[in-house]
């Protein structure tokens, strides 16, 4: 009976499948045979026999992951930088959207948020390459600042200590642009009525902005902070690669765990083992989507993302 | 006292209200995906952005003081993101000696154009790393924008019985993936795409929010009336799309469009991973290897059989650097406009 109905609508729509076919196809072939392909995490992958042909591992790829004494620090480096980027940039984007959204002077303005959005358009490669003019030993900016000044010169490709603090401000420089348009656009919705009411109540700037802007924002932030939870344990690939490229000397502060496993595919070409990373980031990732997806339920029912 | 009672029950009444579209602020039901971030009605967005906030009265001791930290505050933030693009072009108009003695700076002090003498001089692989990614961008991005809008279409077409189950289909890729190694050996063993500009074009043809983002663009500005009465007409779905859909969705298409080539254009990772053969970079990959080698200049040096002189190195990366930016920063003005109303088209209630 379903099938028959299921004929039916094929004939019936058939362009309107013709149409949706290419999607399909696409999402089948680079999304769901990855999935399928993940059996290779069990296999000891060689290049001629495929992903099928090749022999069985068990857990072998995922015991040497586990005692390469690596799982726990990229895990922790990938959780508490998406961690420390969703507070600092919310906060920034937060901050300045407040602010642009309050200040006179329309034009200044928006030629303001268009400087503080431009970092967006650039590629990674082009951003690791102004990292590098700031921060290199010989003749980068700051260390010629620091001479000039009569301090010695700090070798920050040499100093993992201070890379935290670097990858939270070249996160910050790029993406704060992006989310301070969405919460601009968020505080531009906010009914106008309430800070008529607000200017004849006599409520001064901060307290139009502690009690109406603010208060009306939390459903943008919520939304915002949900979805950079559920890829929480996704690291900014781009970021962290651009920046520190190969830099053995600062893997311990800053290596996470789409770097681990792009190198063991590339530079070591450990198959099975980047597999066997890249199934733990997946599993990771889903599992915590669901809690997520489960606390939000509990709060309120309507706002889970399905 | 009086005053902060009232600011306080405006701010109760607010959130009573909010709290009813609260609950609509993002979810994934049965109808299909929404992003919504919780914005309340269609503004004017860019506008919105320009718009005056509430400061529209006269002004007063307490709004000057507001405006004049706001300014320094948001001046410093602007400041910061400019310098670096200013340190680039004019370390690239800087003499070589200048800046090996003296670091970067960022006023232009002994003004050379050297670097960019030396890489007119030997133009032709930052010619040929042009050609690839504009080749890539352009094809990827008419061919990408296509079926996104096609897609988008048929998943809105509320007679399409199963639209649900394709959105699904759809959204089920950003909640879980294969992950690297499953991607990466299907593309260079089973599709054989190793040195292929295919491995450039194909692999990032779709974005599930751009779909989505194209289906409440579609379903919120073109009345299902219209599909209807061109089926009326004797049209098929296919025409319908082509010549009603699509003319009418241009503003959409623009900025999806601008998404889609900004991602081909800035593109170094599918590089990274599939292409070796050095007439197939495309500009940013040329661009690393540049940044991170070396290799380039002495190599057209060499080929030419001159002398290996000194070659300007640092303020050659950085008029590189220039060369590779310089198309999107010269275009910004124009489209950013179309990436503001991207941004926040999805996310206005789909």
């Amino acid at each position: 009976m379903r099938m028959k109905r299921i004929a039916h609508d094929l004939r019936k729509n058939r362009t309107m499948y013709v149409m949706m076919l290419p999607a399909f196809v696409f999402f089948l072939v680079f999304s769901y045979f990855p999935m399928a392909g993940m059996i290779v995490a069990f296999k000891s992958y060689t290049y001629t026999d495929g992903i099928f042909g090749s022999p069985w591992a068990g857990f072998e790829n995922f015991e040497f992951f586990f005692q390469s004494g690596k799982a726990w620090l990229v895990t922790k480096n990938t959780i508490v930088y998406n961690v420390v980027f969703m507070i600092v940039n919310n906060v920034l984007e937060i901050t300045i959207a407040v602010i642009l959204f309050e200040l006179a002077g329309k034009v200044f303005k928006k030629i303001l948020q268009s400087v503080i959005f431009l970092p967006y358009f650039i590629s990674w490669v082009v951003a690791g390459a102004i990292v590098y003019n700031f921060l290199n030993y010989e003749f980068g900016s700051i260390n010629t600042l620091l001479k000039s000044l009569g301090f010695p010169p700090v070798n920050f490709y040499n100093t993992p200590g201070l890379w935290p603090y670097i990858l939270v401000f070249f996160s910050a420089w790029k993406a704060v642009g992006y989310g301070t348009v969405i919460y601009l656009a968020s505080i531009a919705g906010i009914d106008t009525e309430m800070y008529e009411a607000a200017k004849i109540d006599g409520a001064n700037v901060l307290q139009r902005i502690f009690y109406i802007t603010l208060p009306s924002i939390v459903p943008t932030m919520i939304v915002l902070l949900l979805l950079k939870v559920s890829q929480i344990a996704r690291g900014d690939f781009g970021l962290f690669y651009q920046l520190i490229g190969n830099n053995g000397l600062l893997y311990d502060k800053t290596d996470i765990i789409d770097t681990f496993s792009f190198r063991s595919l590339l530079d070591m070409q450990e198959f099975g083992m980047a597999a066997a990373v890249g199934l733990y980031q997946s599993v990771l990732c889903f599992l915590i989507i669901l809690m997520t997806n489960e606390a939000v339920k509990r709060v309120n029912k309507e706002s889970s993302l399905f | 006292m009086y005053k902060k009672c009232k600011a306080e029950q405006i701010r109760i009444a607010g959130f009573h209200k909010k709290a009813q579209q609260f609950q609509r602020f993002l979810k994934y039901t049965g109808r299909g995906a929404v992003v919504y971030y919780g914005i309340r009605k269609p503004v004017d967005l860019y506008n919105a952005i320009s718009t005056e906030g509430s400061m529209k009265s006269k002004l007063t001791l307490e709004k000057m003081g507001f405006n004049l930290v706001g300014y320094l505050l948001i001046m410093l933030f602007a400041a910061m993101c400019l310098i670096p693009f200013l340190m680039i072009a004019v370390g690239s108009i800087t003499e070589e000696s200048h800046i090996i003695k003296n670091g970067y700076s960022l006023f232009p002090q002994r003004f050379s154009l050297d670097a960019y003498q030396f890489i007119f001089d030997n133009p032709r692989q930052i010619a040929s790393a042009y050609q690839i990614t504009l080749l890539v961008t352009v094809i990827g991005t008419l061919a990408g924008l296509f079926i996104t809008a096609m897609t988008a279409y048929v998943l809105g077409r509320k007679d399409f019985t199963y639209r649900n189950m394709f959105a699904f289909y759809f959204f089920f890729t950003t909640l879980f993936s294969g992950g690297l190694v499953p991607w990466y050996i299907l593309i260079v063993k089973y599709l054989g795409w190793k040195d292929s500009l295919l491995a450039l074009i194909v692999p990032s043809l779709l974005n599930v929010f751009y779909i989505i983002i194209m289906r409440s663009f579609i379903s919120s500005t073109i009345p299902d009336a219209i599909s209807e009465s061109a089926k009326m007409d004797g049209a098929g779905d296919f025409r319908i799309f082509v010549s009603v859909i699509l003319p009418l969705s241009k503003p959409a298409l623009a900025t999806i469009g601008l998404f889609i080539a900004l991602n081909y254009w800035n593109d170094w990772y599918h590089a990274t991973l599939f292409i070796n053969k050095e007439h197939l970079y495309p500009l940013q990959y040329f661009l690393y290897q540049v940044l991170n080698s070396m290799s380039f200049a002495n190599a057209s040096v060499a080929s030419q059989g001159a002398v290996v002189m000194e070659t300007p190195k640092e303020s050659f990366k950085l008029a590189m650097t220039v060369i590779a930016t310089g198309p999107i920063v010269l275009l910004y003005p124009f489209v950013q406009k179309y990436f503001i109303q991207g941004i926040t088209i999805g996310s206005v209630k789909g």
